[in-house]
């Protein structure tokens, strides 16, 4: 399997001196599986770039999976350039909304309106295919097997873990760490703790034993207090799904777009000190525009 | 399941997709709507707005359960929901059902909704009491609130859409001193709970709330810890005189309830002790239903 970044960056695209090193584009990672399948976790504006590497070796097949509707894991989508040439196919997966009862479609629908963008969605002239992505539902793509599992943020967001050829990969998309509702002594406290506990023990099954955790890390533990129900996590409770998973290398991203290189590389050295003798041999990285690996 | 209940071949399709368009109690769309404007509406307040509207809990669990989210496990709880879900979809979704509208407290079936809702209320307290005192074995708290708040919602469902009928079969009840089930029968051709039954069914709740629906009339010896709550739950509501409309007297416990809560329905009542300001809550709750609508 093979991986390459296009986008860590969280929110919204931060370009600028002070992000050069990590990158400035919003969410987008390239995975191509055993037998080159090209699977795209979210449509940030990476896929920009993403999409410019692949007019040489057109016509292309692209599944794109998308963890959630927000802005910065879908703004890049209008410009994937393959899906206005003929001759390319593009399977557009997300979850079902329960607000708006619409899938995959109006992720499109809504951004290539005519106020918002100079195509509309009918004029497409690549085939693309919608897919409601359900959770727990696995899906094939050539070999490999793509399965959705619900996390925790403002709106629907489906983690996906992706199999190919004995490697594994985990993607959160957007996750806060579950938290109880009720103070303690309430009458629901105890309910909505077991409630929890059992949804993050089956978070940790379905991260189960990946080689590559990337996983939303956009707060540090001292930030984390004022941004609660925002809808991320922290690097050290990423660092700790990874530990309880039994996970090989972790991925911190969704970098805070205010975060310079340094005050990014400092936030993750001092998570990383916290941990320091409790990784038994997770390797943590943090995840950086351009970045490639293979496993 | 198709078939499993006697109901009329074009009245299922009907009454469900009917139910979508349903509004909800209008204290619950009321809170909802100061809740929302609150960016930071405490998550629990939501959860308990929800959790006393047999509407919007109805089909908050009905789109949880649908086909798209194939969660390994059937939801049943509101805060169930906020956990899988995430607080901010639930809060949106109890928005976008606030934003249909409120019940009418009037209705052509002459069907009395706050005494429907205090009834449900009642029931579903009493319900979830009775598993926490007694410790029922398989009767899991949250599951006997669930039942009792949702035990009669065909009857909603008939005064919402089939009120001539219904009206008759309240009449009916009432003139002739018979339970309002079997006066459905006879006017409308099943009853509420078969309809209940039926909509959570297609809705593909877990298995168990369908025949809790279905059966919390019938005082067989064989009933789960969750249908002995329901159903003594559902009588001592009556006995209190928290029924619904329609004929109310309360029925006595079969055996096997008097073995489970060590006596008749009076001894149970009396064994609760001070209940008094659980069904004050409710009562408030109601009450307070009928003057936001005025």
């Amino acid at each position: 399997m093979k991986v390459k970044f296009w986008g860590v960056r969280g929110s919204i695209s931060a370009p600028g001196p002070d992000t050069v090193r990590y990158g400035g584009n919003t969410t987008c990672i390239e995975v191509r599986t055993a037998e080159d399948d090209l699977i795209v976790l979210d449509g940030g504006t990476g896929i920009f770039p993403l999409a410019q590497s692949l007019l040489k070796s057109l016509p292309v097949t692209a599944h794109i999976f998308i963890t959630h509707s927000h802005w910065d894991h879908i703004q890049g989508l209008p410009f994937f350039l393959p899906i206005f040439i003929p001759g390319n196919k593009i399977f557009l997966y997300a979850a079902f909304d329960p607000i708006t009862g619409a899938g995959p479609e109006r992720i499109m629908n809504v951004q290539m309106q005519y106020s918002f963008f100079p195509v509309r969605e009918a004029e497409m002239k690549s085939r693309i295919e919608y897919v409601v992505a359900m959770p727990h539902e696995t899906i094939s793509v050539g070999e490999a097997r793509v399965t959705p599992f619900m996390l925790n943020h403002p709106v629907v967001n489906l983690g996906y873990r992706v199999e190919s050829n004995g490697k594994s990969l985990f993607f959160t998309g957007d996750h806060e760490p579950y938290a109880n509702i009720y103070a303690p002594g309430d009458e629901g406290h105890e309910e909505y703790s077991r409630l929890i506990k059992e949804q993050h023990a089956s978070l940790v099954e379905a991260v189960r034993g990946v080689d590559v955790l990337i996983s939303d890390s956009a707060y540090t533990v001292e930030e984390f207090p004022a941004k609660k129900g925002w809808g991320h996590g922290t690097f050290d409770g990423s660092i700790e799904l990874a530990i309880a998973a039994g996970v090989k290398v972790l991925y911190c991203t969704h970098h805070e777009p205010t975060r310079s290189d340094d005050d990014l590389e400092r936030a993750f050295a001092a998570a990383l000190e916290r941990y320091s003798g409790l990784l038994n041999g997770l390797d943590v990285r943090l995840a950086r525009e351009g970045e490639e690996l293979e496993f | 399941m198709h078939g499993m209940f006697d109901i009329p071949n074009d009245l299922a399709p009907k009454l469900a997709s009917a139910v979508e368009s349903m509004p909800a109690f209008p204290k619950s769309v009321q809170r909802i709507l100061e809740l929302s404007r609150d960016i930071n509406c405490p998550p629990k307040e939501l959860v308990e707005v929800i959790e006393k509207d047999p509407v919007m809990t109805m089909k908050l669990l009905r789109v949880l359960n649908s086909a798209y989210y194939s969660f390994p496990k059937k939801i049943t709880s509101v805060n169930q929901a906020v956990v899988y879900l995430g607080l901010n979809t639930v809060k949106n979704m109890a928005l976008s059902f606030a934003a249909i509208g409120t019940l009418p407290q009037d209705n052509a079936a002459g069907f009395d909704m706050q005494r429907y809702l205090l009834h449900s209320l009642t029931t579903a307290a009493l319900a979830r009491l009775l598993a926490q005192r007694f410790n029922v074995t398989g009767a899991e708290p949250t599951d006997c609130y669930i039942a009792g708040l949702l035990h009669d919602f065909g009857k909603v469902v008939f005064a919402q859409f089939m009120p001539e009928e219904f009206k008759l079969a309240l009449e009916k009840s009432m003139e002739e001193s018979i339970p309002l089930y079997l006066a459905e029968r006879m006017m409308i051709g099943t009853d509420h709970m078969v309809v209940g039954a039926m909509l959570v069914d297609k809705w593909q709740f877990p298995s168990d709330i369908s025949s809790l629906i279905l059966n919390h009339h019938s005082a067989a010896e064989n009933h789960s810890g969750v249908a002995a709550c329901l159903f003594a739950a559902n009588q001592i509501s009556r006995r209190l005189g928290f029924a619904g409309p329609g004929y109310h007297e309360a029925d006595e416990l079969p055996p096997a309830l008097v073995d489970l809560f060590g006596g008749d329905l009076d001894e149970v009542i009396e064994s609760l002790g001070d209940i008094s300001k659980l069904m004050e809550e409710a009562q408030v709750y109601a009450q307070a239903s009928k003057e936001s609508s005025a």
